[in-house]
């Protein structure tokens, strides 16, 4: 690399531009980042932050554009020239393999020959000497996913980069796990790295980034200093204009009403070697509130909402309850047809068939419950599923492009709007919903948080999983805790704090925890 | 130089309608080169091949005999296709399906009478289906690749067939031949229109069951659940559709159909059982479901386009000396340039330079202009 100037820009990025087909992902971007900063990348999902970034990592080529590195005109063709110029990335999903120690997945990244034992000693140190504290010999798969993202973090430090790219690093930490990598970038600014760093969080940013540049459709609205902006002002540059807030009417009556979600003792062994197991989960959902739970990802959500949602089946049938009835050894369709209705993760392939229509999508969770408007004799009565599927794109407010589009062809967002409303069409008494707004725009969450609140008062039992702590107190009349396939007690929200809450993530002792909030 | 396959943002309605025709044109195309390396004028090669053995009304019989089983496979194999179930193993349930219908007129010649035939059918159909279970059931218990375990038992259902017709079936006057005896009257599928050629109800079957398939597929429930756990997985196990279940349906419903085809064959085309009873029709059925795009409707058409190429080679056979693997030939280019085709609806062609993929020339920092020149 060329000399060092002081206050220089490290990597200058002049209209960068990328194009999908018919989407423009980024248009024209320009971004500087200056020696010694941290520079936050803001944007709802959807916004051109990835593809930016994938970009400068080398892993997508622009169409049109220059980058700068040092002043030098550079072409990054791929990672390993983007590695080579001393650009180093954590991904937000990592790429590591579970069944190798962490010393064997960085030496496989290096791949520069040296022995595992020297690696695993550097690796050691650097941990250490960043605060990250890291055993190189520990297996992967029996790792948290905060330990996991420290891996990432020293096998991109190895490589001694100048520039260190972050994709959402905090949506898989704690709050406490958090602060101590803030500490850690704090302390590689004040070496010189300079640190990109992408996040929808609007606080974090402003704590921890030194200038901000906003893109919205790909395209750059603006750059600030996040320290001289409120949460409200970045917000309103992100999505465009203001965002209405979501309205919960408090809760009343709930401790006579009557529990329509229950589960007592729930136990699920690990279907494979990384699987979270469940460790004896009980919970009650009454009519009418809203039950959140928090946790970091890979804690086991995954696993409980599979094994409440019917996909996966219990032996013992006691252990889920709908409506006052066992329904444990009751298939998907089965609870559905007791009055449930669930809502997945993952929007593209598991809540709604990607090359299918929405119409054809709505058959999807509902040719078992609406048999007789939908179906008669073994043919589906497609007249009254299109009509059904409209009538939810209008209560639903889904913007789409043709009048029956299939699914992979709306945004994220809009699905997911389409998703939910699917299910509450039917007004079902349980609605379990995991993730209920990852991904989607901000005015788009506003919706479906609203229309959940508004379901649970009217007298359903709405169980919300998320990561999204800001979600859940929004959403939520008390948050329980998920950590390693264990629950928490719920919370009332009243009581619950983002520090009572982010102990029980990290794994605290639920007495602990409020033991040390009295004292404190 | 390196080439890259790079998916299409969207795939072209209209050529999805035209490629089967392209490849049939492409196939063309190619096979005039190949009659005009063997020393044949393409031209009359061609009339010979593709006109001709169409010309006369007694030739559209022999037609629909060999489309008969084409189609009745091809629409069972289509339901499978579309669950992303791989049934390569119709021949197999085709043959099973004739032994097991064969089992009245070669072991109770004796038992006559208007019950036959039906009797026969579901014997075909049932001996089908319990040979395709095999693969069904190896799949759901323990996870084999369906493609290998259904292929190499058509290996063991031709063996078997051979056996039988040599050993506990023969014909005991048949002076040594290995064949069944031939069937009693009442085992013969009745012929369409006797006075003006063979073709039987063998046909007429395969018609009702692509329409059949064909209104399950577009208008019914099981349809859907067919193509959505054929298109997504998960998505099908959210709706409550069960993939294993999927499997076994798939399976027994391909290997009944090939198993009535292979009944119908038996006892319309044959009369009896010998040691080969199928040109292949289990495999050129795969053919026939790609080129109908596993549209029932679809494969109606490419049996018959199919059926045409069993006759040409028969033809050119006779009329010029070539040997017949001609019409192998030109089925394997059909299903080539049928896939080639598809290929390309979905994905698009990248050429990639050498220069960009040398691991260190494009890594130089001073090599940035000259890979603009490059380029």
């Amino acid at each position: 690399m060329s000399a060092n100037h002081d206050g220089a820009n490290l990597l200058e990025v002049r209209g960068l531009t990328k194009i999908f087909g018919t989407l423009t992902a980024c248009n024209h971007v320009d971004l500087n980042i200056a020696k010694g900063e941290i520079h936050a990348l803001l944007g709802e999902n959807g916004a051109g932050k990835s593809t930016l970034v994938k970009m400068l990592f080398g892993s997508l080529e622009p169409n049109s554009g220059e980058i700068f590195w040092d002043g030098k005109p550079v072409k990054i063709t791929s990672p390993g020239v983007a590695k080579k110029l001393g650009i180093g990335m954590v991904f937000q999903h990592f790429s590591l393999f579970e069944a190798l120690t962490a010393a064997e997945n960085i030496a496989l990244s290096l791949n520069d020959g040296s022995p595992i034992g020297t690696i695993a000693a550097k690796a050691r140190a650097l941990s250490y000497s960043y605060g990250l504290p890291l055993d190189p010999e520990s297996l992967v798969g029996d790792l948290s996913v905060g330990e996991r993202q420290r891996i990432e973090i020293i096998r991109c430090l190895l490589q001694t980069p100048q520039l260190i790219i972050l994709d959402e690093p905090t949506s898989v930490l704690t709050p406490q796990e958090a602060d101590k990598l803030f500490e850690t970038l704090e302390r590689l600014r004040a070496e010189g790295k300079s640190i990109l760093y992408i996040s929808h969080r609007l606080e974090e940013v402003k704590r921890i980034c030194d200038r901000a540049t906003v893109l919205r459709h790909g395209k750059v609205v603006g750059h600030c200093n996040p320290r001289q902006e409120t949460a409200a002002s970045l917000a309103r540059m992100m999505v465009g204009n203001e965002v209405k807030a979501v309205v919960r009417a408090p809760a009343e009556g709930i401790e006579t009403a009557p529990a329509l979600l229950e589960i007592r003792g729930l136990t699920r062994k690990p279907a494979t070697p990384f699987a979270i197991p469940l460790k004896n989960i009980s919970l009650a959902v009454r009519a009418g509130e809203v039950i959140g739970i928090a946790g970091v990802a890979g804690n086991g959500q995954g696993e409980f909402f599979e094994s409440v949602s019917g996909e996966v089946l219990q032996q013992d049938a006691g252990s889920v309850r709908i409506r006052g009835k066992d329904a444990g050894a009751l298939s998907i369709t089965g609870r559905r047809l007791m009055g449930a209705a669930f809502v997945p993760e993952e929007r593209l392939g598991h809540g709604a068939a990607p090359r299918m229509k929405l119409s054809e999508n709505l058959l999807l969770s509902r040719h078992a419950t609406d048999g007789k408007a939908f179906v008669s004799g073994g043919m589906v009565k497609n007249a009254s599923v299109y009509s059904a599927a409209q009538r939810i794109i209008t209560a639903m407010d889904v913007r789409k492009s043709a009048p029956d589009p299939e699914a992979a062809a709306l945004s994220g967002g809009n699905l997911q709007k389409f998703i939910v409303g699917r299910e509450l069409d039917r007004r079902p008494s349980v609605m379990v919903v995991n993730q209920p707004t990852w991904g989607v725009d901000a005015g788009a969450a506003a919706h479906i948080r609203q229309a959940l609140i508004e379901l649970a008062r009217s007298g359903s039992a709405v169980l919300v999983i998320s990561q999204d702590l800001d979600e859940l107190f929004e959403l939520s009349d008390a948050i329980a805790v998920m950590h390693n396939g264990e629950l928490s007690q719920p919370l009332p929200i009243a009581e619950a704090t983002f520090e009572k809450i982010g102990l029980l993530m990290g794994g605290a002792e639920p007495g602990h925890a409020e033991h040390r909030m009295e004292v404190a | 130089m390196r080439i890259e396959l790079v998916k299409r943002p969207q795939r072209s309605a209209l050529f999805s309608v035209l490629s089967p025709f392209i490849a049939f044109a492409l196939t063309i195309v190619a096979g005039g080169i190949m009659f005009a390396l063997l020393g044949v004028n393409p031209f009359s090669a061609f009339e010979i091949y593709f006109v001709e053995p169409i010309s006369q009304l007694w030739q559209l019989h022999e037609l629909a005999i060999k489309a008969a089983p084409l189609i009745l496979i091809a629409v069972g194999l289509s339901v499978c296709y579309k669950a992303n179930i791989w049934n390569i193993g119709a021949e197999g349930q085709f043959v099973f399906g004739a032994i097991f219908g064969s089992i009245i007129p070669v072991m109770f010649p004796g038992f006559e009478g208007p019950l036959v035939l039906p009797l026969m059918l579901l014997l075909g159909m049932l001996g089908g289906a319990l040979y395709a279970s095999i693969p069904a059931l190896l799949k759901t218990r323990f996870s084999t690749n369906e493609i290998l375990t259904s292929l190499m038992l058509v290996y063991v259902a031709q063996l078997f067939l051979d056996w039988m017709v040599r050993g506990p079936w023969r014909d005991p006057q048949g002076h040594g031949f290995p064949q069944t005896i031939q069937f009693g009257d009442w085992a013969v599928l009745p012929q369409l229109m006797p006075d003006d050629g063979r073709a039987n109800w063998g046909f007429v079957f395969a018609l009702v069951a692509a329409v059949a398939i064909w209104l399950m597929m577009s208008r019914m429930l099981k349809g859907f659940e067919v193509r959505v756990l054929g298109s997504s997985p998960r998505a099908g196990r959210f709706a409550g559709f069960g993939f294993n279940k999927m499997v076994f349906f798939c399976f027994l419903l391909s290997g009944a159909l090939a198993g009535l085809a292979g009944i119908s064959e038996v006892s319309g085309a044959i009369g009896q059982l010998q040691p080969v009873i199928s040109p292949g029709y289990g495999f050129t059925a795969i053919i026939v479901a790609f080129l109908g795009r596993l549209n029932p409707l679809g494969i109606v058409a490419a049996g018959l386009v199919l059926a045409l190429t069993y006759l040409g080679g028969e033809a050119v056979q006779s009329a010029l000396g070539i040997s017949d693997k001609v019409a192998r030939v030109f089925q394997g280019m059909l299903l080539f340039f049928v896939l080639g085709c598809d290929t390309l609806i979905h994905y698009r062609i990248r050429l990639i330079g050498l220069a960009l993929t040398k691991p260190n020339g494009a890594a130089k920092l001073d090599a940035a202009p000259k890979l603009e020149e490059a380029r």
